[in-house]
């Protein structure tokens, strides 16, 4: 990890410095240092997370220490309930899901889930779900469109699991059916790509009404890996990938992908957890605003026109 | 078993060596290596007459598998492909589609058309490999959302058939994307209430299996035709074990429940028929 974020180690080596400083007996000139290298750390923090490249980006995306979807649930909603199981196979901890208080409202979350420590990574099959998690989530969607609630997504996987138990149960068709069930699902859906937007892992729970992302998450067709992999056969070249793919949250708004970038503290999300997680909890009560003004059937319609128009081709657009 | 048990994803094949032209009076098969009259094998609509194998069809062929004799009517060829993202890898994607275009004939991976089956009137979409792998960009779900569209206002049903590696990079998260806007259009056909059958050839994977080729209201499959989410090569590298004999072919499909029937070319235009006449208004 130290290797991949390099870009970080000056904020490291300014935030250790500073903590050794403050165990220092107080003084004021102590005090005017520990303020000096305070505006420091921050000019610096906003200097270098100014001008992430796209595979820095990456990183950040998937920085162990950003806050994930339970951490977002911890701190946005009130007694959150989370509700297991698709009802056919098994649970998959990949995915969680449930309802809660957004305020004084009552919602549904559903979200990929990783894990902090190697057991909890192991767990939650590092974010990556299997069938059932996205049943599990169908299940949830559609509980939430019985009752009249709003769904919340969190959408933070490398990708949908590709094992041999995965193929085998119909990742594909788990996806295909969320898709086909969320562009006409009778309640408003509100997206949000936390971390790393990670291909049709990502999108199965990711057609919504509102798009959101966060400033320096990324959303992508394919892992810059991946694509490095195909199309120069060298994995180490991830970086040319991840530029030539436009996946940064400014990208997917340029290409009318998504309709909001959530700005992060200085330093990244997981510099500041609790403002970063405010600050989302803000868009999103912002976008339901929105949403909730539109009677259902013109909420399909518009869902239906925002996904109708993406995508860029040349000639006429006559005989739709 | 006859396929091929090697890692490495059968490469779309070169068009003079495809079964497409059959030029030259031999032809061997790839499964069984017999050598066959090409006569033959093309009366066997590209079926190896000794051992079953499905050699692939061009899009081209296939509307005229499916689709009664001059009932096609081609539609939405003036949708061509940009270049959203000035893509480049080792070559130019503008310069990649040209040279395609140039094989192919036609601008992008994808075939629509109107028609008939034995009499009833349907739209019909059929993915082509041979361009970029048969690729999803903005242009194929375009023209699959304009069909799935068509077929509403037509009030006919759809049948997609499909041949794909995915997703196609070089266009980035406009792809993805795509697997949600056909998804959406097909939703819209299904509550029209209008059938949409989708037939799964050699091979579909990737953000083409992962959306409208498991959406369909009956699936019907090619024999052996190679069917995943992901490739078997990254399966590989995931488990870190070899796959079994069979894995992710139709028949593998079949018995984990995610294909109604497995149907051989010979049969498939009459199956779809049928199927059609069973659910169509
Ligand atoms: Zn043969």
């Amino acid at each position: 990890m130290a290797a991949e974020t390099q870009f970080e180690q000056p904020i490291q080596r300014l935030r250790t410095r500073l903590d050794e400083l403050r165990g220092y007996p107080d003084s004021p000139a102590k005090r005017r240092e520990v303020q000096k290298l305070e505006q420091k750390l921050g000019r610096l923090s906003r200097e270098i997370y100014g001008n992430l490249s796209p595979w820095q980006k990456t990183l950040v995306a998937r920085h162990p220490a950003r806050p994930f979807t339970l951490d977002y649930v911890r701190l946005l909603l009130r007694d959150f309930v989370e509700l297991h199981g698709d009802r056919a196979f098994s649970d998959d901890p990949a995915i969680v899901a449930g309802f809660g208080f957004l305020g004084e409202r009552p919602v549904a979350v559903i979200g990929h889930q990783k894990g902090r420590d190697t057991k909890e990574k192991i767990r939650r099959n590092f974010g990556m779900p299997r069938p059932e998690g996205y049943r599990k989530a169908l299940r949830v969607l559609k509980l939430a469109e019985k009752f009249g609630r709003p769904v919340l997504t969190f959408i933070d996987t490398p990708g949908a699991y590709p094992g041999l138990d995965s193929e085998e149960r119909g990742v594909s068709e788990a996806i295909a059916r969320n898709l086909y069930e969320m562009a006409r699902l009778r309640t408003p859906i509100v997206a949000t790509v936390t971390g790393e937007g990670g291909s049709g892992g990502a999108l199965g729970i990711g057609v919504a009404d509102a798009v959101l992302m966060l400033e320096h998450s990324v959303y992508s067709v394919i892992s810059p890996e991946g694509c490095a992999a195909i199309l120069w056969k060298d994995q180490a070249r991830a970086r040319e990938a991840a530029e030539a793919m436009r996946i940064t949250a400014a990208d997917c708004k340029a290409l009318g992908v998504i309709d909001v970038v959530i700005p992060e503290p200085a330093g990244g999300a997981h510099a500041d957890p609790v403002a970063a997680i405010d600050a989302v909890g803000k868009a999103i009560g912002a976008a339901l605003a929105r949403l909730d003004a539109l009677p259902v059937d013109a909420l399909l319609a518009a869902r239906y026109e925002k996904f109708r128009a993406m995508g860029i081709w040349e000639g006429a657009s006559a005989g739709r | 078993m006859w396929f091929r048990k090697d890692k490495t994803p059968r490469e779309p094949r070169d068009p003079k060596t495809s079964a497409s032209l059959g030029e030259g009076l031999f032809r061997k098969c790839e499964a069984c290596r017999e050598t066959l009259y090409a006569k033959e094998v093309e009366r066997n609509r590209q079926v190896c007459p000794k051992c079953g194998f499905h050699f692939r069809l061009s899009a081209d062929e296939r509307v005229r598998l499916l689709l009664d004799d001059d009932s096609a009517v081609h539609l939405f060829g003036d949708v061509r492909p940009g270049d959203p993202l000035k893509f480049k890898d080792s070559k130019r994607y503008r310069d990649r589609l040209r040279e395609y275009e140039g094989k192919a004939g036609r601008p992008d991976a994808v075939v629509a058309a109107e028609g008939t089956i034995e009499g009833m009137p349907v739209v019909l979409a059929v993915l082509d490999y041979a361009f970029m792998g048969g690729s999803m960009g903005s242009v194929v779900g375009e023209v699959l959302t304009r069909s799935a569209e068509r077929a509403v206002t037509r009030k006919s049903p759809l049948v997609i058939v499909t041949a794909s590696g995915g997703a196609r990079m070089q266009e980035g998260i406009l792809s993805l994307m795509q697997m949600a806007k056909v998804s959406a259009a097909l939703a819209r056909l299904g509550e029209a209430r209008l059938p949409f059958v989708c037939i799964l050839t050699d091979p579909t994977t990737g953000g083409v299996t992962a959306s409208f080729a498991m959406q369909g209201d009956v699936t019907l499959a090619e024999p052996k035709a190679l069917i995943g989410f992901a490739g078997p090569r990254v399966i590989e590298q995931t488990i870190r074990q070899t796959l079994p004999e069979g894995f992710q072919r139709s028949e593998f499909l079949l018995e984990h429940g995610f294909v109604d029937a497995v149907v051989p070319r010979p049969q498939l235009k009459q199956t779809l028929a049928t199927v059609l006449r069973l659910l169509a208004p």
